[in-house]
């Protein structure tokens, strides 16, 4: 299975409240806010990084939970973030153009 | 959506952290509006650098919706590496501007730089009316021009109509004109006095049977009428009063100035500090004042906590209160607006009128002697 990357994008306003982030999309106005382990893999999606490295690192050291469930819910997670257009997703590096 | 922004708001309260800031640019502006509570000229703004670095630490602080606001904000030539810096940084930023200098390239940039909400100021759908309010002549031809730009884009628009005796009857012109741009619409019926102090401009303010009938209006309520002006539910009970907060000046929410002056609300003139002295953290979490103001609930308002509208149909004011003088009072704009909304008085209109009355028979005795005038006041007490 080739590793899927995620990024940020930049048509969010976001900012981290107490353990949560919250996150408004200029695209439409939702609101979202993260809990404390979706934050850890929005605050660690710069593009290079592959998911599961993420949820290796960002998750599984940091939480008490199963790699293999961990990683399935998380690209659960990050297919629903992109549908709101708040994350990118590829299976290539992802270069910021700008 | 609303319930998860409470949420929000309930958390940062908790934490204590600023979440929601309006920074004033600059008070310089092209339009010269006659209901402007603002002094226009330069007495020393924040300087770029200044300002990048105020926003670098909100930023830290945990501010995420940052309005910038005026004066027009593109008086500024660093207006936009000014929101760009802001959007680098995450804010979610809204923009208050009268748009008569956005042109194309000015309208390209906003669009890129995925900003909340552009709010524009529109007072009638007439250039003469328009134009007349605000003193530039084709005021409105351009700012009508700058929306269509930037609807087009995909940036949402809201206008914003303050209504005064001049455009009260155009409102509904205002609203179909941004419906037919494809624009937001809010009203706002509050004229407020100069930050100076001078309350001269409040008579500009739109006369009683006029608020009546915006209070009755279901189109511009968002509720129907009859819920928006049903009788007041009675005061807060005691143990309620003692949680309850006036607003969330000073709590979630804070002013800057463009000289970097710090202030519950814009509407709240009380200074609290000021960045280029001190960090915007320690204003916030340890200024005397901020800390002043947000020890303030509802059972600290003499006047208001016993009054019948507490419980829900009040809007009132701290920062209007303290313009009149006293922030733990009632802000007699906001009296008379929850009287036209209800028809039941108020308890600051009801103290008035007795002080009022008893001022009355004070000046009927004043033909009197001294003595006979002091005997008859206290009669009356």
């Amino acid at each position: 299975m080739s590793p899927v990357y995620i990024a940020r994008t930049s048509e969010v306003a976001a900012r981290l409240l107490g353990s949560e982030m919250m996150i408004m999309s200029a695209r439409d106005s939702t609101l979202f806010s993260l809990n404390e382990t979706a934050t850890a893999i929005w605050q660690a999606a710069n593009g290079v990084t592959p998911l599961s490295e993420i949820v290796e690192r960002s998750l599984c050291a940091q939480f008490d939970v199963d790699p293999a469930a961990a990683l399935r819910d998380a690209e659960e997670l990050v297919e629903g973030l992109a549908k709101h257009g708040i994350l990118k997703l590829s299976d290539q590096p992802i270069v910021e153009t700008k | 959506m609303i319930g998860l922004v409470q949420e929000m708001s309930d958390k940062a309260q908790r934490l204590g952290i600023p979440l929601a800031v309006q920074l004033d640019l600059t008070y310089r502006c092209n339009e010269r509006c006659v209901h402007c509570y603002l002094d226009h000229d330069d007495h020393g703004e924040m300087n770029t650098a200044e300002i990048k670095e105020l926003l670098d630490q909100m930023a830290a602080a945990g501010v995420f919706f940052l309005t910038l606001s005026g004066g027009e904000i593109m008086m500024r030539r660093d207006f936009f590496e000014i929101v760009e810096h802001a959007r680098r940084l995450s804010f979610c930023v809204k923009l208050k501007t009268n748009a008569v200098m956005v042109r194309r390239s000015e309208a390209d940039r906003l669009q890129a730089l995925a900003l909340d909400s552009v709010q524009i100021s529109v007072y009638s759908h007439r250039a003469e009316v328009h134009d007349a309010i605000t003193k530039l002549p084709g005021s409105l031809k351009r700012t009508i021009a700058a929306v269509r730009l930037l609807v087009e884009r995909g940036v949402k628009v809201i206008f914003a109509n303050v209504l005064m005796r001049e455009n009260f009857q155009d409102y509904p012109g205002v609203q179909a004109l941004a419906a037919e741009v494809g624009a937001e619409f809010t009203i706002d019926p509050t004229i407020t006095p100069m930050m100076d102090g001078d309350r001269s401009i409040l008579n500009l303010n739109i006369e009683r049977a006029q608020l009546q009938q915006v209070f009755r209006d279901a189109s511009i309520l968002g509720t129907s009428p009859e819920e928006f002006c049903a009788p007041p539910g009675g005061p807060p009970a005691a143990e309620d009063a003692q949680k309850m907060l006036p607003c969330s000046a000073g709590h979630t929410f804070c002013y800057v100035s463009p000289y970097g002056d710090v202030y519950p609300c814009v509407q709240f003139p009380l200074p609290t500090g000021n960045v280029r002295a001190s960090r915007f953290l320690d204003i916030w979490k340890h200024s005397p004042q901020m800390t002043e103001v947000r020890s303030i609930t509802i059972s600290d308002l003499p006047v208001c906590s016993t009054c019948s509208h507490g419980g829900g149909s009040c809007t009132r004011c701290p920062g209007l209160a303290y313009m009149e003088g006293n922030m733990r009072g009632p802000s007699s704009q906001d009296c008379e607006k929850s009287f036209v909304r209800t028809g039941v008085e108020t308890a600051g209109m009801l103290i008035r009128r007795e002080a009022r009355s008893i001022a009355g028979l004070v000046q009927i005795r004043s033909a009197a002697s001294p003595d006979s005038r002091a005997e008859s006041l206290q009669n009356c007490l």
